[in-house]
C-alpha cells in the first residue's frame, strides 16, 4: 500500500486573544490509501487541528503536509479550495446542512463545483443518497429528518463527487448509540467496499472500533495508545 | 446558473424577512416611478404644446379679458396664418360639484387653429347651423352619456342671461377628439358659439379671455408675439402673448422646481433604502456563517462566495424594483389620463435610470457582507468561534 497522507515534522500553534498556543509539534503522521484511522484524544489534544491540516482547510507552520501527492503547505489558500473540491469529503459532527436545500440538493453541492451536467448531476445525488440509505428521502429538508438521516446525508454529500479521503469530525458526536452505530457501519463500509480512505476524529471508544487503525492525539504528539497507558 | 439554488436558498431563510424588504424596495420604487411620472408627465405636456401657436392673455393676470375688436388687428399682422379666441363660461352640470370647462368660441377660426381637434365634417357643419350647438370632447359624452342632438342644460356661476337666469341650455351637434399624432390628452372640454353666448350674456359683453395665434414658422413666432404686444401696449388692455410650450412652462415654474423637490424625496427614500437592504444582506450572511464555511470547506472559492452573496442581493433588488417599475409603468398613466393631464407611458429613461438606481443599491448592499464573507476563516467558522 501507498502512503496517501504524508506529515513531517509539522508544527501548528494559534494565537487566541494575546497569547500564542502551540497544538501540534513535531508531529510525523504516515496515513496508507485505504486505510480506516480513528484519531482519538482529549479536548484541545489537537486532533480537529491535525484533521484541518490534512484535509486543507487550514496550513501548518513548519514541516511537510504532502496528501494525495500534492504537498498542502505549499498551496495558496485558493489552490487548497480547488483541491479539497476534487480529493476530500468533509463529514461534521453537527451535519451542518443547509437547512433551506432538500437532502439531494444538499448533497448535490460539491458536485456544483464541478462541469457535470445537471443530469449527471442528479444521478449521482440519486446514487449517493440510495449508498447512505436515504433514496427514499432525498425531497425531505434537513428539519424533517432525524439526526442519524442527517449524517447520512452528510456522508452522502462528502462521497457524491468521489473523493479520494473523507475527513470525519466526530461524526457521531451528537447521535444516540443506535444511530451511531449505524452511521459508523456506513462509513466501514464507504472503507471496506468502496475504498475510500477515512480518518475519523472521535471520543468514543466504541466508534474507533470499527477503524482499522487507531492513534491517540495528546497535547499534540501521535501515540499507538493513550499516553497515561503508554506511560 | 446552476448556483441559483443557493441564491434562492439563501433568500428565503428567512421569508418574512425578505418578504418585508422585498415590499419596502418595490414601494420606495413605485414612489421614485410615480414622481418621475408626474415629472415626465409635465414635461411631455410642454413637449406636446405647440411652439407656432401664441397664446395672447391679458397683462394683468389669467382672469382679465381682452376686447374682440382686437381680432382683426391681430389678423391683419404680417406673418399671423390664423386666430381663435375663446371666452370661458364657468359652468356646471347639475351639481357645482361637477364643473366643466366649457369655452365660447369662434368656431371656424378656433379649429383653424387647433387642428388636433378632430371633429367629422358634416358634424362641425351641424354646428355651424345651430345657434345653441356644442362640440363635446368624446370622454365628457362618455363620462355623462350624452349622444349628438341631446340638449345639456348647465348653470354658469358667473355669467347671466338678459332675464337673469344663469341656467344656459346647449344642444349637441358634434363630438371631437384629440388627433393621437398631437399627445395624448383627454377630450374633456364643451366649444360653444362666442356669438350666440356673447349676445345672451349681460356681463363683459364684446369681451373675450384670450386669443389663439396661429403663426408660420417657429422662428418668427416670437417677433409676431412682441408685435402684439407693442400693438396694445399703450392701450386699457395691455396683453401678454407666449407661444403654449413657454406659457405652459411657466405656469409649471409657478409651483415650484417640482424637479428639485422629486429628486430630494427620492434621493432621501434610496439613502434610507440603502441602510435597510444592507442591513438586511448583513444579517442575512452573519447568520448563514456556518453554512458559507461549508460551502468554502467543499471547495467554493472566495469570488464564488462574494458572487453568491452579489447575487443574492440583486436578485432582492433588482427583482423588487421591477415589480414596482412595471406597476408604475402600467397603473400611473392611467390615473393621470383620469385626471386629464394626459396618459403617457413612463419614459424608457426613468425605467432604465429605475433598474440601474437597483443594481446599485443591491452592489452597495452587498459589499459589506460580501467583505465578511470574503474574509470568513473555514477553521473558525467550522469550531464556531
Amino acid at each position: 500500500m501507498t502512503a496517501l497522507v504524508t506529515i513531517r515534522d509539522v508544527d501548528k500553534g494559534y494565537v487566541r486573544g494575546k497569547q500564542r498556543v502551540e497544538v501540534l509539534k513535531g508531529l510525523n503522521l504516515d496515513v496508507e490509501t485505504g486505510e480506516f484511522l480513528a484519531l482519538m484524544g482529549p479536548s484541545g489534544s489537537g486532533k480537529t487541528t491535525l484533521l484541518n491540516l490534512i484535509g486543507g482547510l487550514d496550513k501548518c507552520d513548519k514541516g511537510e503536509v504532502v496528501v494525495a501527492g500534492q504537498r498542502l503547505d505549499k498551496l495558496s489558500s485558493g489552490q487548497l479550495a480547488k483541491w479539497r473540491a476534487r480529493h476530500v469529503g468533509f463529514v461534521f459532527q453537527f451535519y451542518n446542512l443547509l437547512p433551506v436545500l432538500s437532502a439531494e440538493r444538499n448533497v448535490e453541492v460539491p458536485l456544483l463545483l464541478t462541469k457535470l451536467s445537471g443530469k449527471q448531476r442528479r444521478q449521482n445525488v440519486r446514487a449517493a443518497l440510495e449508498l447512505v440509505g436515504l433514496g427514499d428521502r432525498a425531497k425531505h429538508k434537513p428539519a424533517e429528518l432525524s439526526g442519524g438521516q442527517q449524517q447520512r446525508v452528510g456522508i452522502a454529500r462528502a462521497l457524491v463527487s468521489d473523493p479520494t479521503l473523507l475527513i470525519c469530525d466526530e461524526p457521531t458526536g451528537d447521535l444516540d448509540r443506535e444511530s451511531s452505530e449505524s452511521v459508523l457501519q456506513l462509513l466501514e463500509l464507504l472503507n471496506r467496499d468502496h475504498g475510500k480512505t477515512v480518518i475519523m476524529v472521535t471520543h468514543d471508544p466504541r466508534a474507533a472500533e470499527h477503524a482499522s487503525s487507531l492513534l491517540h492525539v495528546d497535547k499534540g504528539v501521535l501515540s499507538a495508545e493513550p499516553l497515561e497507558t503508554a506511560a | 446558473m446552476k448556483y441559483f439554488i443557493l441564491v434562492w436558498a439563501g433568500l428565503w431563510r428567512r421569508p418574512l424577512r425578505t418578504i418585508l424588504t422585498l415590499l419596502s424596495i418595490i414601494v420606495a420604487f413605485l414612489l421614485y416611478g410615480t414622481l418621475h411620472g408626474v415629472t415626465s408627465s409635465f414635461d411631455d405636456a410642454i413637449d406636446q404644446m405647440s411652439d407656432t401657436r401664441l397664446r395672447v392673455q391679458s397683462r394683468v393676470n389669467l382672469i382679465e379679458s381682452l376686447p374682440i375688436a382686437y381680432l382683426p388687428q391681430i389678423e391683419a399682422l404680417p406673418g399671423v396664418d390664423g386666430v381663435g379666441y375663446y371666452q370661458a363660461l364657468v359652468a356646471y352640470y347639475q351639481e357645482p360639484r361637477n364643473a366643466l370647462q366649457v369655452g365660447a368660441v369662434g368656431l371656424d377660426g378656433f379649429l383653424d387653429v387647433y387642428p388636433e381637434i378632430v371633429v367629422p365634417e358634416d358634424q362641425v357643419e351641424a354646428m355651424r347651423r345651430t345657434r345653441t350647438g356644442a362640440l363635446v370632447g368624446r370622454d365628457l359624452a362618455e363620462e355623462w352619456g350624452w349622444n349628438i342632438g341631446d340638449r345639456v342644460t348647465l348653470r354658469s356661476q358667473v355669467f347671466t342671461q338678459a332675464d337673469g337666469s344663469d341656467v344656459w341650455d346647449f344642444d349637441i351637434a358634434g363630438i371631437y377628439e384629440f388627433d393621437e399624432a398631437f399627445g395624448d390628452f383627454a377630450a374633456q372640454e364643451i366649444y360653444v358659439h362666442f356669438d350666440y353666448f356673447d349676445e345672451a350674456r349681460i356681463q363683459n359683453r364684446g369681451m373675450v379671455l384670450l386669443y389663439f395665434v396661429k403663426v408660420g414658422s417657429v422662428e418668427r413666432a416670437a417677433a409676431i408675439g412682441q408685435r402684439i404686444d407693442a400693438m396694445f401696449e399703450n392701450s386699457r388692455f395691455a396683453t401678454q402673448t407666449l407661444n403654449e410650450k413657454d406659457w405652459v412652462r411657466s405656469q409649471i415654474q409657478r409651483i415650484g422646481n417640482i424637479d428639485f423637490f422629486v429628486n430630494a424625496i427620492i434621493g432621501a427614500v434610496f439613502f434610507t433604502l440603502l441602510f435597510l437592504t444592507g442591513n438586511t444582506m448583513w444579517q442575512s450572511v452573519r447568520e448563514r456563517i456556518p453554512e458559507l464555511a461549508v460551502l468554502k470547506t467543499y471547495g467554493f472559492g472566495n469570488a464564488t462566495i462574494v458572487g453568491l452573496v452579489a447575487a443574492e442581493s440583486l436578485l432582492l433588488c433588482v427583482s423588487a424594483a421591477g415589480i414596482a417599475l412595471a406597476a408604475a409603468a402600467t397603473f400611473f398613466p392611467q390615473i393621470f389620463r383620469s385626471m386629464g393631464i394626459g396618459g403617457l407611458p413612463l419614459p424608457a429613461s426613468v425605467i432604465a435610470l429605475g433598474l440601474a438606481i437597483g443594481v446599485f443599491v443591491a452592489i452597495v448592499s452587498a459589499l459589506p457582507p460580501a467583505w465578511l464573507a470574503q474574509r470568513l476563516n473555514v477553521v473558525d467558522a467550522l469550531a464556531r468561534r
